[in-house]
């Protein structure tokens, strides 16, 4: 999928977007906005005017009446165009992620047989076979079989991956395809309840919520919208006092003009913008809420691994004890990292065989293998000759060793703290429980990663590394990789705790997970991503679902957040400022002709008092298609302090939303005044 | 340099001076630190125990309120039935009659909330008895409620979680006998000494020199005069306030008077520094005070000192600057330099008559009060301020890119909408005010009520708009003073000016402190680098922003019917 090349107006979406934006007009619909709501009321009145004035002279003429009118009726359409654009956008995105599952045959099981069905008849519950070649119907779980399946569909990376039932990556999703094996799948989400559907069915409208701070910021331009009505209706009597009438056209474009028509036109959005600028980083959110959330996060738990550095770590070199021959120690580690199916063990396995003096060793016949597990921290294999090889993490083998009252020799220890400071991962090796040496895995940290660790850090956010090494080796990478903290010897209850005790001091965490035993935590975290290949309990417990499993994703995400309330906020800001200018335009040509004397503040110089009436009311009304760009991209994020950021959009929205309406209104007054 | 200028110069900066230490004695009495009035303590202990008050109770900001609005009706009450039934109380040695009914609560309810409109003249329409024990009583316990208003916000934004705000009496009685009792004191020895009157006797007479029998009014006036500038209450004893030679006799006590009124409102600003342990807050905050102040200073001061246009067209020479209305004793810069000053710290008592300012210096008057809160009143212009800090940290909030937090608190729909309210508030009962007055005057002019409409004002035109406009916007600012020349004794004035007295007095208290009690209750959340924080001259910029948009937005097309237009005019 590549759609990050979209332009920002199609063909197809515009058209969709003209047609929804007259739908848009019926005001049980726009009620929900109360700005632009006061606009169609005036538009309405507007309407009964122009044809009032048809035949009476009293409000003016016809024309300007009319002319009114349209501009009026352009600013409500001009909104609605704004908000369905962005609803076309992110409806588009979505589509195109819904695409990939278009209706697929299905090899349902019923009660052990196998049946063809469509994919849209699949139930949850339902289980499914896939094998080689087939395109996985829907979403679901493995529970039996592991398959490489290719999921460019929806990741765009071409790279087959590994899923399998029982671990962390037992999720598929519909529309990918399984390239070997066979797999069986149950079905986990009804039809048309996938986290896809839920996203569409936010963007679309009907179940979108207003965000919390969208609905503060409604509060606060209702209270501005009020402000005016207050100064419009008094104007009124005030007029009579001064012996000036005051045309209805006059009136209501001045209203129009002085509520915060800009952002109230442009306010939902930004708000779905911000969604689907989430979706094109190929996240699903299931809230509003959550992206404006991230904006606000103070911490980051990152898994060391995949994120802070590069895949997994490598054995670098092999420190056998004394009175152990490098070439016993060796044939050991290899001994005991045959089984070992991690890319650790792997690791171990290739650089004994880089080394072409040594033999090649193989397991015995009927060795048993020792998994690793929580428990013992250490794996390994018992050879039928009576020979116990383990290897693992420092304590759990000298406890081991010294358990069968075998001593720890010293230089194993020293090598051991050497190692661990040095950021590399001791592994020990005993053979019978005497200590044979200690094999140092190195990680590598990924290029670039400290840069945007800072970028966060002036951002504001602290970011905590998590990982399962010990703390010396923990600490040394996480100072290399330059994060703020890190939980090292980490259990899933512990990410869980820092999670917790983060919270209570009022902080907004994020997590990012797949695994089962961090849904929970992925639960308790105020953003949690989940990836898309972690299992259902995983995606269910998170708001987010990161389609691309990249953990360095919440970065991203933190920015995509902070843009949406910024946009907000710089649109509030540029609206409100604008007012000034329209004042400037409005009030002389109000009161001009029976108070000569307020000509003085005409400092446009504009043609007439309609044409300045007019002009304002036509800026008013373009600068809304105007900033629907800027609405829809967001304004851009620097991090650089929240003040130095605050001086910089008061600068440009500020200062510029002041200045920008003078050039504009005066401009517009010289084409509308060669009319009149 | 100009004398006139060092002198309002010189003002200011002794002014500066006091209020900074006070500022400090100010926070150390409200966190029961050691200060040099411990020997009130005695006293603050009987009042307590004679009223059953256990000042260890702390209250929640509902109590607070609660207790405010409770003891404010008692007063209310007090004063109305005081002031109808003043005829037949004691220290009434003019034998002046008691109040009508719509002039007594009027009257009532501007002491009441700090406005002291006044719509009598002190010389014939009250007592000594009402004088003393309804005006200068309530000029010190309406200080002190908004002072103690204020100290309950400051102890909302320290940065526990907290439902206990300490005990409103204990704010409250603090206020008057560690702070207005004895600076009123030394102020109304000084006043005693420089010829204001303290005698309980009656009217004193002479004859002239044409032969004129004259009667001059007199009474204990100084301890008045003092509480009515340090409250920043602005009643004067006589009609024509502070520019009468007894309220106001010499350049000295025009200072003494000056200082007083901006002390508290000052102090107050540098207090929340100390208190809070934020001193480059309560900088940002007096700089947008400041700076505020000075753009309706200079213009005014200008205007004042270049005289009048249209006077010099008809040849009469004014080297002096504007004098129509103004004491000779004080000249034009300091007339203007208090006029400005009595606007915008909400005192309301007057050295010049305002009505005859130019028009600029009426623009400027009329901003300082729709603004109300640069300096603002005794406590509650701080409390205005704050209003305009939750919106300009919302909107500067969501410009950074964050949920909008204030002192580590955030600023959700609940606190906007409660902003929003009171924001509007102000414009609401002032324009609404002055739409209903300019509706009657057009409507009715010939309304068959005490005083016809249609003689209501003394100027038509622009000028007698900007005098509707003054007196909606006096009372809603809880300010007092007035653009005379409006007839405004009677009832329709008397009612609509009353009931915007109330509103633009409690509203705006309920307001903050509902919202720094919320805010209070909320979870804290700490800096970090993402933060905007508020003690920078950044954000300064951002609340002067909000302030000045929000104050010339809602009244610009009202100030260009009045003043603005009037100005234009002048050539």
């Amino acid at each position: 999928m590549n759609s990050n090349q979209n332009t920002l107006f199609q063909g197809d979406q515009m058209k969709e977007a003209f047609k929804q934006s007259f739908i848009k007009l019926n005001p049980r619909i726009l009620f929900r906005n109360p700005v632009m709501f006061t606009v169609e009321i005036g538009t309405a009145v507007m309407l009964i005017v122009s044809i009032y004035s048809f035949a009476n002279k009293g409000q003016g003429s016809f024309a300007y009446n009319f002319t009114v009118f349209i501009v009026l009726f352009l600013t409500v359409l001009f909104a609605n165009f704004a908000e369905a654009i962005a609803e076309a956008r992110g409806k588009a995105q979505a589509e195109s992620l819904r695409k990939t599952r278009e209706e697929t045959p299905a090899r349902l099981l019923v009660n052990g047989k196998e049946q063809m069905v469509m994919s849209s008849q699949l139930k949850k519950g339902d289980v499914f076979i896939c094998e080689t070649g087939d395109n996985i119907p829907t979403d679901g779980e493995i529970i039996e079989g592991i398959a490489t399946i290719d999921e460019s569909a929806i990741t765009g990376e071409s790279a087959p991956v590994i899923r399998e039932s029982g671990g962390d990556k037992s999720s598929v999703t519909g529309g990918t395809k399984v390239l070997s094996d066979k797999i069986k799948v149950m079905v986990t989400t009804q039809p048309g309840e996938s986290f896809l559907d839920k996203m569409i069915a936010l963007v679309e409208g009907a179940s979108r919520q207003k965000t919390p701070n969208e609905i503060a910021l409604t509060i606060l331009l209702s209270g501005f919208t009020l402000i005016f009505v207050i100064v419009c209706v008094t104007l009124k009597p005030f007029g009579d006092y001064a012996n000036t009438p005051i045309t209805i056209a006059a009136f209501i474009s001045l209203f129009v003009c002085l509520i915060p028509t800009t952002i109230g036109g442009l306010l939902s959005a930004i708000g779905i913008a911000g969604m689907d600028r989430a979706l094109r980083a190929n996240v699903i959110t299931k809230s509003g809420k959550a992206v404006e959330t991230a904006g606000d996060l103070d911490t980051l738990l990152l898994d060391k691994t995949g994120t802070i550095t590069i895949g997994n770590r490598k054995a670098t070199n092999f420190y056998p004890a004394t009175g152990i021959t490098r070439e016993n120690f060796v044939a050991a580690c290899v001994l005991s990292s045959l089984a070992d199916e991690t890319p650790e063990g792997k690791s171990i396995v290739e650089l004994a065989h880089e080394d072409k003096t040594m033999p090649k060793v193989a397991a015995p016949q009927d060795s048993v293998f020792i998994k690793f597990t929580a428990e013992t921290r250490s794996s390994g294999l018992d050879t039928p000759e009576g020979l116990r090889i383990r290897k693992g993490a420092f304590d759990s083998i000298r406890n081991i060793a010294l358990k069968a009252g075998h001593p720890f020799p010293t230089e194993v220890e020293d090598n051991v703290k050497k190692i661990s400071s040095n950021g590399g991962t001791p592994l020990v090796v005993s053979q019978n429980e005497q200590i044979m040496g200690v094999i140092e895995l190195q990680d590598i940290i990924k290029p670039g990663i400290a840069e945007r660790f800072e970028r966060l850090r002036k951002m504001g956010v602290k970011t905590v590394m998590v990982t399962g090494d010990n703390p010396l080796t923990a600490k040394f990478i996480a100072e290399k990789a330059g994060v703020d903290d890190f939980i090292a010897e980490a259990k899933p209850e512990d990410k869980m705790n820092y999670i917790k005790k983060e919270q209570q001091g009022g902080k907004l965490v994020a997590m990012m997970g797949d695994g089962t035993n961090d849904a929970p935590a992925l639960a308790q975290a105020d953003v949690g991503v989940a990836m898309n290949s972690g299992t259902q309990a995983a995606k269910e417990a998170g708001n987010m679902v990161d389609l691309d499993n990249d953990p360095t994703k919440l970065i991203e995400i933190v920015e995509i957040g902070k843009q949406l309330l910024m946009t907000r906020g710089t649109l509030t800001t540029f609206s409100i400022a604008n007012d000034v200018a329209k004042y400037f335009a409005i009030v002389p040509a109000l009161f001009m002709v029976s108070i000569p004397s307020l000509k003085a503040l005409n400092i446009m110089d504009l043609h007439s008092p309609e044409s300045a009436i007019l002009s304002a009311v036509i800026f008013n009304a373009i600068i809304i298609p105007m900033l629907i760009p800027l609405a829809l991209r967001g304004v851009e994020y620097k991090p650089i302090g929240a003040s130095a950021l605050l001086r910089r959009n008061l600068l440009i929205y500020g200062l510029g939303g002041v200045l920008i309406p003078f050039i504009g209104i005066k401009l517009i007054d010289l084409a509308v005044g060669v009319f009149l | 340099m100009n004398t006139e200028i060092s002198g309002v110069i010189f003002t200011y900066l002794l002014t500066l001076a006091l209020a900074i230490p006070l500022g400090r004695h100010i926070a150390r009495v409200f966190k029961g630190e050691k200060n040099w009035l411990d020997f009130m303590a005695p006293l603050e202990r009987f009042i307590f125990r004679f009223s059953g008050i256990d000042t260890k109770k702390e209250m929640s900001w509902k109590q607070h309120l609660f207790a405010l609005l409770t003891i404010n009706s008692v007063w209310l009450i007090y004063a109305f039935v005081c002031l109808m039934a003043q005829g037949h109380l004691p220290l009434n040695p003019d034998a002046n009659p008691g109040q009508s009914p719509d002039t007594a609560f009027n009257t009532a309810i501007s002491f009441l909330v700090n406005c002291n409109l006044q719509h009598y003249s002190g010389e014939s329409g009250a007592t000594y008895f009402t004088q003393h024990f309804v005006f200068m009583f309530l000029h010190f316990v309406s200080a002190a409620t908004g002072i103690a208003a204020l100290i309950v916000v400051f102890r909302a934004m320290k940065d526990k979680i907290t439902d206990k705000l300490g005990n409103f009496w204990d704010y409250f009685v603090k206020s008057i006998t560690r702070i207005l009792l004895p600076i009123s004191f030394v102020i109304a020895v000084i006043f005693a000494f420089n010829g204001m009157t303290t005698s309980y006797a009656g009217k004193d007479t002479f004859i002239s020199m044409q032969g004129d029998t004259v009667h001059v009014s007199r009474g204990p006036v100084a301890a008045l005069v003092a509480i009515k500038h340090l409250g920043t209450n602005g009643g004067g004893w006589f009609g024509a306030n502070s520019a009468h030679p007894i309220e106001n006799p010499n350049y000295l006590t025009n200072t003494t008077e000056l200082v007083a009124q901006c002390l508290i409102p000052i102090a107050l600003v540098f207090a929340l520094g100390f208190y809070l342990n934020k001193k480059k807050f309560s900088y940002v905050i007096f700089g947008v005070m400041t700076i505020g102040m000075l753009l309706f200073m200079i213009p005014t001061i200008n205007a004042e000192l270049n005289g009048n246009p249209a006077i010099a067209h008809m040849g009469v020479s004014q080297t002096t600057g504007a004098m129509e209305g103004k004491e000779v004793r004080f000249g034009p810069a300091n007339s203007a330099y208090w006029s400005v000053m009595t606007t915008i710290i909400s005192t309301g008592s007057v050295n010049s008559m305002h009505d005859s300012a130019m028009p600029m210096s009426g623009t400027m008057m009329l901003m300082g009060m729709m603004v109300n809160c640069f300096y603002g009143g005794c406590g509650v212009g701080i409390l205005n301020f704050y209003i305009f800090i939750i919106i300009a940290v919302f909107i500067s909030g969501l410009m950074v890119g964050r949920t909008p937090e204030f002192f580590g608190r955030k600023i959700e729909a609940r606190e906007m909408k409660i902003a929003s309210i009171i924001a509007l508030l102000h414009p609401f009962i002032i324009l609404v005010g002055a739409a209903i007055s300019s509706y009657v005057i057009v409507h009715m002019p010939g309304a068959d009520w005490a005083v016809k409409p249609s003689a209501w004002l003394n100027n038509p035109g622009n000028h007698g708009f900007a005098e509707m406009l003054y007196e909606y916007t006096s009372s809603a600012a809880n300010n007092g003073s007035g653009f005379e020349g409006l007839g405004d004794g009677n009832i329709f004035w008397n009612v609509t000016t009353g009931i915007v007295m109330v509103l633009g007095r409690f509203l705006p208290i309920i307001g903050p402190l509902a919202i720094a009690g919320l805010l209070a209750n909320k979870k804290f959340i700490p800096a970090s680098a993402g933060t905007l924080k508020s003690d920078t001259s950044t954000f300064g910029i951002m609340i002067f922003a909000v302030i000045m948009i929000i104050a010339a937005l809602s009244f610009f097309p009202a100030l260009a019917l009045g003043p603005i237009a009037e100005h234009f005019s002048l050539k």
